[in-house]
């Protein structure tokens, strides 16, 4: 069975700085590391080949560094790494991206058939959630999105429990189909020490632009109908009250009940007897 | 099991010089690293120096991410408020062959790596080695904490840094003693590249470092400096952990008490203080060197001890010692020998080398110095008088206050004592 997986590198930590005059994020100096959700994807990825055979591949879209994590990737034990990367692809939405990812599946799919695609539910540097469900649209995949669990496959067919508002739910879909996934899907395995040699003499494949079928009216920037307008960190929070507790703490005790009570926080119950407190 | 004809553990400046070298000579090689990439672990006061780097990577400085050429190097005591200070500049030394450089070794040592793997050299990281694999007496190769984590290899060497935990099980590195080694702590602190060039007195692009002593460490054996990087200041303090431990000092206080002296304070001041660095320095010298190889083995850098405390001298002693275990190790392998008598090449080119001479010209003077500290308190406050009571204009005739000053000295330290104190250093130093 041939799995593919879709996966991000992302700035790594909170700590991103955002540029002012472009209000994008500053990838300068911050250290990259796999986007966290994809990990998961390429770890269920993997773990389904252990149980029923076949083979993983890694797609990525990204700028030249990104083969780090591709390499990074194939050390948990992926057999095949394809790293998109071009000008062209810069400043992609994710419309934009899903149409990248989408175009060079497809090509991996004429010569490799594709049984199942996974992609994390969302990237940390952006939060979308509309990557997967771009790609699987535009395959003509079934999604089964937010998977925290996968069941079952087989006879083509593949069965997940699914994370919603309300509880969890357990859907199928006819392969091939298209999986994004929860953290709680999976542990992540430690790489054994053959699979980091072969890792690191690894050189994932270099995929352009022109080497793919594409539209470039719908890649990168000309190819996003969004665009951030703002992104800025929110408002700090001022510092709160402090009550010093030392001299009189049973007055003290008494100004934060006080306090409390004036916000809200705790209230005198209705049926209570007598005073406020 | 993959076989390596050299494995080296630890991706520091003598480990990736160790791979380097070997590689270099045709052996296929693997670095073994516990952090993320080299560098990520690694951390040192801030100065590279040229020689020993260029011996490894000829013109470094034209790719390497330095942060500045140091041309001034500044020595001060301190007492109380007070400091006497005297400096070398020589702004040659911004140019090439280069003295030395301020570097960030988490920038620097990731370069490096690089360098490692462009001479072909594999490194492994977020790998730790557990212990060496042994064939009945011999070193076979290493084990690590991975799954199907056995690696062999005709030569091992170990530049896991100071506290050479395979080292130490191998009985190739004794345990580390409080007055053998040092704790040192430094801070980042952020300026802009003009008002720190403007306060060190610096032309656009070029460093300068300071080392204080005296108050610097409460007297403590051990030095305080102040280097400067491109935008921002190292800032540390480093002591023996003997004193630290009986004076009650937490490395931290000692850096919060430089930072507030008057002449740092105004060196640092409006910086944003951005990382915040510890390390263990092996400070026993000579004496506390271990034996430095054994079949199929062989010790470098930190892990030997081979630093110089007295010339903050540590990551060239590193770079030098990886690049010779490198080629001993190459030519032992291609002989067919890797007996610990073929790595015995390796000590004897490192005796040979300033490395080890200068650790053995400087064998007696962490212990003159403990034995005698007096010489971190009471002569920084006979300097500061002498040169206050030098200085001062008043209506003193020079003469009767150079017989001031003569007075002031002789009762602080007696003629005798004087005298002794000036032998005893002479033959610590000589």
């Amino acid at each position: 069975m041939h799995f593919l997986v879709c996966l991000k590198q992302v700035p790594d930590t909170s700590e991103v700085r955002i540029d002012p005059a472009t209000n994008t994020l500053m990838r300068e100096g911050v250290p990259s590391i796999i986007n966290p959700y994809d990990a998961h994807a390429l770890e269920e990825a993997i773990r389904l080949k252990e149980k029923v055979g076949g083979k993983v591949t890694i797609i990525s879209m990204g700028p030249p560094q990104a083969k780090e994590a591709l390499k990074k990737a194939m050390s948990f034990g992926a057999d095949r790494a394809i790293l998109l990367s071009d000008r062209a692809f810069a400043g992609s939405d994710s419309l934009a991206t899903a149409y990248v990812l989408t175009v060079a599946i497809q090509k991996v799919h004429e010569s490799d058939p594709v049984d199942l695609v996974f992609t994390g539910k969302e990237a940390i540097d952006g939060d979308t959630a509309q990557t997967g469900p771009g790609i699987a649209q535009r395959l003509g995949f079934p999604q089964l999105t937010y998977a925290i669990k996968v069941r079952d496959l087989n006879d083509g067919w593949v069965t997940v429990e699914r994370k919603t508002e309300a509880g969890r739910e357990v859907a199928k879909a006819m392969l091939p189909a298209l999986i994004t996934v929860e953290k709680e899907l999976n542990e992540l395995r430690y790489a054994s020490l053959p699979n980091m040699m072969k890792a690191a003499k690894y050189e994932p494949e270099y995929w352009e632009a022109k080497s793919l079928p594409y539209d470039t009216t719908q890649l990168g920037l000309k190819g996003s109908p969004t665009s951030v307008v703002r992104i800025f960190p929110p408002p700090a929070r001022s510092g709160g009250d402090k009550i010093d507790g030392m001299k009189d703490p049973q007055g003290a005790a008494a100004m934060v009940v006080e306090k409390m009570f004036q916000q809200n926080i705790i209230m005198t119950h209705p049926l209570a007897k007598g005073g406020k407190h | 099991m993959e076989n390596f004809d050299v494995i080296v553990v630890g991706g520091g400046p003598a480990g990736l010089a160790a791979a380097i070298s070997a590689a270099r000579a045709g052996m296929k090689t693997v670095v073994i690293e516990r952090g993320d990439y080299p560098g990520t672990k690694n951390v040192m006061g801030g100065v590279l120096y040229s020689r020993a780097t260029e011996a490894v990577i000829p013109e470094f400085w034209k790719e390497a991410p330095l942060e500045r050429p140091v041309i001034e190097q500044r020595y001060g005591f301190l007492s109380g408020d007070e400091i006497f200070a005297a400096a070398y500049r020589d702004p040659a030394w911004a140019g090439p062959p280069y003295n030395a450089h301020t570097v960030l070794r988490v920038k620097f040592d990731k370069w490096l790596g690089q360098q490692a793997e462009k001479a072909g050299v594999m490194i492994i990281t977020e790998t730790v080695v557990e212990d060496l694999l042994y064939k009945g007496d011999n070193v076979v190769g290493v084990r690590t904490g991975r799954a199907e984590g056995d690696l062999g290899a005709k030569v091992v060497i170990l530049a896991e840094g100071v506290n050479a935990f395979i080292a130490k099980k191998a009985g190739l590195a004794p345990q580390l003693r409080p007055d053998t080694v040092a704790v040192a702590v430094k801070e980042i602190i952020q300026l802009p590249q003009e008002k720190l060039e403007d306060r060190f007195c610096l032309e656009p692009g070029q460093g300068a470092t300071i080392e204080l002593f005296g108050d610097s460490t409460d007297g403590m054996l051990g030095t305080a400096f102040i280097y400067t990087n491109k935008d921002s200041l190292s800032v540390g303090v480093g002591a023996l952990l003997e004193p630290l431990i009986r004076k009650k000092w937490t490395p931290n206080d000692l850096l919060e008490s430089l930072k507030a002296k008057p002449y740092v304070k105004r060196l640092i001041q409006g910086g944003e203080t951005k990382e915040y660095l510890a390390h263990l320095i092996p400070e026993g010298g000579y004496n506390a060197m271990p034996k430095l190889h054994r079949q199929g083995v062989m010790v470098v850098g930190d892990t030997a001890m081979l630093v110089n405390g007295l010339h903050r001298e540590g990551s060239n002693l590193a770079m030098t010692s990886g690049k010779i275990a490198g080629e001993v190790a190459a030519q032992a392998i291609q002989a067919g020998d890797v007996s610990d008598q073929a790595m015995s090449v390796y000590e004897t080119r490192l005796r040979d080398s300033f490395v080890v001479k200068d650790l053995h010209k400087y064998r007696k003077v962490t212990g003159f110095f403990e034995d005698n500290p007096h010489f971190f308190q009471v002569y920084p406050e006979i300097m500061m008088n002498a040169a206050r009571m030098f200085f001062t204009a008043d209506e003193t005739p020079k003469k009767e206050r150079q017989k001031q000053i003569m007075k002031m000295v002789f009762e602080h330290r007696s003629k005798g004592a004087l005298i002794g104190d000036l032998f005893g250093a002479w033959r610590a130093l000589k």
